[in-house]
C-alpha cells in the first residue's frame, strides 16, 4: 500500500486538515507522499516534509497551480496517482472541489467524508446528514478518498521526507482566478478552533452577535452560526456549522439561540461538550446538549461571560 | 443560451430517516420525498436566466424509478420547460450519474449544466465535478452568484474561508449552494401547465453508458448516540459543571 496526499495550503501557510487526513492515511500503511501544488510555495515543501509519516514530497510549484484551480490541479492529481493505492484530500472545500474531477479522469469512484477507513478498501461514511452510517467497500484499483478532518487526530511534525520536483501539467485556460473575499478575523478558525460560540436565529441581528463574540474572546474560541442565523443575513456564510457548511468537533460547542434542526446538528454533534442555551425547553438541540441552560440568551450569555471572568 | 439542470428524487428533508433493521439501507417506503432542495435552487437559478433573457430554454433531467417523472413535473412547474427521465430502478453512484448526464449533454449540447451541489441523501457533493471532470469543461463549485460577461461566466464560490470569484470559459458546470437564490413556489396555474410538457423516457442501455456500481456497501447502521444531558440553573451553575465535570474550560 502507499498512499498520496493532497496538501492543502495557501502558499503561506500549510493547513491543519492535511495533517489529519495524514492520520487518516497512516491506517492503511506507512508509505505516504504528500502533492503540494500552488505558486512560490517551496517553504510549504519544506513544512510538509517534516509531517511525521511523509517520505516524500512532490513540489508543483508552477502559475497554473497558484489558485489551485479543479481544472489544473485534476491532472496533476491524476497522473500521479497511478503509482500509488490511494489517494487522500481533506473533505473542506479545497478537497470537494478537486477530488472528485480527479476521479473522473482516473474512472474510479470517490468516497466522500471518510471518518473510519476499516481496511484497505473499507471505509465508513456519514449519509443523512450524519443520521446513517453506510460501510462501503471499493473495487476500484486506485481509492480516492476525501477525509473528514474531525474524525482524525493531527499527525505530528518530528518527520524527516524527501522532496521532488513533482511534473506539470499546464495550464487548461478553461478557468481563471478573478477575487477573494475572505473573512478576516483574530478568532481561531472554525474547524480548528478548541471552543466554538455559535448563534443562531434567537439572536435576532447581526449587531447581537457582540455578545457571542465577548464570550468567545473570553474563551479563546471562534464564532459560528446556524444556517438560520446566515440565511437571515446576521453573518457571512463561511460560519456556518451544518451538513453543508462546517463540520466540526470541538472540546466544547455552545449553541446560543440555536434550536437543533437536523442539518445544523450534523454539523457539530461529535463535540466533545455540547452546552445549549434557548428559551424554548422543547428545542432539539436540548436532546444531544450535555448541559441545557433554558432562558434569556441575551440574560444568560452577559452573565456567563462575567462568571467566567470569576 | 440552453440550460440543462438534473433533478434528484431523495427523501424530503424534514423526514426522520429510518435505518433498516437489517443493516441493508434506509426505509425508503411510505416515506415522503421531494426534490433534492439544492436542485430547486439550480432550477430556481436557469428559471430567473430565462425571466432575464439571457437563456431560451431549460432542459430538466432526472434519474431513477418511474416517480421521478413527479420530480420532473415539480421542475416543470417551477419553470422548465421539458424533461428527460432515465428509468431505472437501482441506485447509482456518482460516477454513473454522471455518465449518464455526459451522455445528455452530448445529445442536448447546452451552454450551461446546473447541478445541486450535493444530495442531501449520499452526500457525496461529487457529480458537478465528474461531469465537468469527463466533458473536460469549467466548474464552478458551491456557487452563490453568476455573472455573465461576454463567453464567460464570473462563479462567485461559497469556500470555507469566505467567498472566491472565479471566471468560467462557456460550455461550463455549476453548482448550486444555499445562496445562490431563494426557490419560487409553484403557482396553481403552472401547476396545471406542468402536465402539458413533455418528457423523454430513456434507459441507460439507451446512452450505452456502465452503470456498474464500483463500491459493495456492506451495512448501514444508525450513529453512535449521545447520553442525555442535564438542565442547570444558571450561567453560575453551568461555569461550574463545565469546570468541575468537563475540565474543558
Amino acid at each position: 500500500m502507499n498512499s498520496l496526499v493532497i496538501a492543502e495550503h495557501d502558499n503561506i501557510e500549510l493547513k491543519p486538515s492535511t495533517l489529519n487526513t495524514v492520520t487518516a492515511a497512516r491506517i492503511v500503511g506507512d508509505n505516504i507522499d504528500l502533492l503540494i501544488a500552488g505558486k512560490n510555495c517551496g517553504a510549504i515543501a519544506d513544512e510538509g516534509a517534516k509531517i511525521s509519516g511523509i517520505a516524500q514530497v512532490w513540489l508543483a510549484d508552477s502559475p497554473e497551480y497558484e489558485y489551485q484551480l479543479a481544472e489544473n490541479m485534476a491532472p496533476l492529481i491524476a497522473a500521479l496517482a497511478s503509482d500509488y493505492s490511494h489517494v487522500f484530500a481533506p473533505s473542506s472545500t479545497f478537497g470537494k472541489n478537486i477530488m472528485p474531477r480527479a476521479a473522473a479522469l482516473l474512472d474510479v469512484q470517490q468516497i466522500s467524508d471518510v471518518v473510519a477507513v476499516e481496511s484497505e478498501d473499507t471505509f465508513v461514511r456519514p449519509i443523512y446528514a450524519g443520521n446513517a452510517m453506510a460501510t462501503v467497500r471499493s473495487k476500484d484499483s486506485v481509492k480516492l478518498i476525501t477525509v473528514r478532518t474531525t474524525a482524525f487526530k493531527m499527525a505530528e511534525m518530528a518527520g524527516k521526507g524527501k522532496q521532488e520536483i513533482g511534473p506539470s501539467k499546464g495550464d487548461l485556460g478553461l478557468s481563471g482566478f478573478v477575487k477573494r473575499e475572505l473573512s478576516k478575523s483574530e478568532r481561531p478558525e472554525l474547524t480548528a478552533a478548541k471552543i466554538i460560540v455559535s448563534g443562531g436565529r434567537g439572536m435576532q441581528n447581526g449587531e447581537n452577535f457582540a455578545l457571542l463574540e465577548a464570550l468567545a474572546d473570553k474563551l479563546g474560541a471562534a464564532v459560528g452560526a446556524s444556517r438560520a442565523a446566515v440565511d437571515a443575513g446576521f453573518v457571512p456564510n463561511d460560519y456556518q456549522v451544518g451538513q453543508t457548511g462546517k463540520i466540526v468537533a470541538p472540546e466544547l460547542y455552545i449553541a446560543v439561540g440555536i434550536s437543533g434542526a437536523i442539518q445544523h446538528l450534523a454539523g457539530m454533534k461529535d463535540s466533545k461538550v455540547i452546552v445549549a442555551i434557548n428559551k424554548d425547553e422543547d428545542a432539539p438541540i436540548f436532546q444531544i446538549a450535555d448541559y441545557g441552560v433554558v432562558g434569556d440568551l441575551f440574560k444568560i450569555v452577559p452573565e456567563l461571560t462575567a462568571e467566567l471572568d470569576k | 443560451m440552453k440550460v440543462l439542470v438534473a433533478v434528484k428524487r431523495v427523501i424530503d428533508y424534514n423526514v426522520k430517516i429510518r435505518v433498516r433493521a437489517d443493516g441493508s439501507g434506509v426505509e425508503t417506503n411510505n416515506v415522503k420525498m421531494s426534490m433534492n432542495p439544492f436542485d430547486e435552487i439550480a432550477i430556481e437559478e436557469a428559471v430567473r436566466l430565462k425571466e432575464a433573457g439571457k437563456v431560451d430554454e431549460i432542459v430538466a433531467a432526472s434519474i431513477g424509478a418511474q416517480q421521478c417523472q413527479e420530480t420532473l413535473r415539480t421542475a416543470f412547474a417551477m419553470g422548465a420547460d421539458r424533461g428527460i427521465h432515465v428509468l431505472t430502478e437501482i441506485t447509482l453512484e456518482p460516477l454513473a450519474v454522471s455518465k449518464l448526464l455526459r451522455a445528455i449533454v452530448q445529445e442536448e449540447n447546452p451552454d450551461l449544466v446546473i447541478l445541486g451541489k450535493q444530495a442531501i441523501d449520499d452526500d457525496s457533493n461529487q457529480c458537478a465535478q465528474i461531469l465537468a471532470g469527463l466533458l473536460g469543461w469549467g466548474q464552478g463549485t458551491f456557487a452563490s452568484k453568476l455573472d455573465f460577461i461576454d463567453s464567460k461566466v464570473e462563479v462567485t464560490r461559497e469556500v470555507d474561508g469566505g467567498l472566491e470569484t472565479l471566471w468560467l470559459a462557456l460550455p461550463a458546470v455549476i453548482s448550486a449552494d444555499l445562496r445562490l437564490n431563494e426557490p419560487r413556489y409553484a403557482s396553481l396555474p403552472n401547476i396545471m401547465k406542468a402536465k402539458k410538457k413533455t418528457i423523454d423516457q430513456k434507459t441507460p442501455e439507451d446512452y450505452g453508458v456502465d452503470i456498474a456500481p464500483r463500491l459493495e456497501t456492506l451495512k448501514v447502521e444508525n450513529p453512535p448516540t449521545r447520553a442525555t444531558g442535564i438542565k442547570v440553573a444558571d450561567a453560575n451553575e453551568l461555569v461550574i459543571k463545565l469546570r468541575d465535570e468537563t475540565g474543558v474550560i
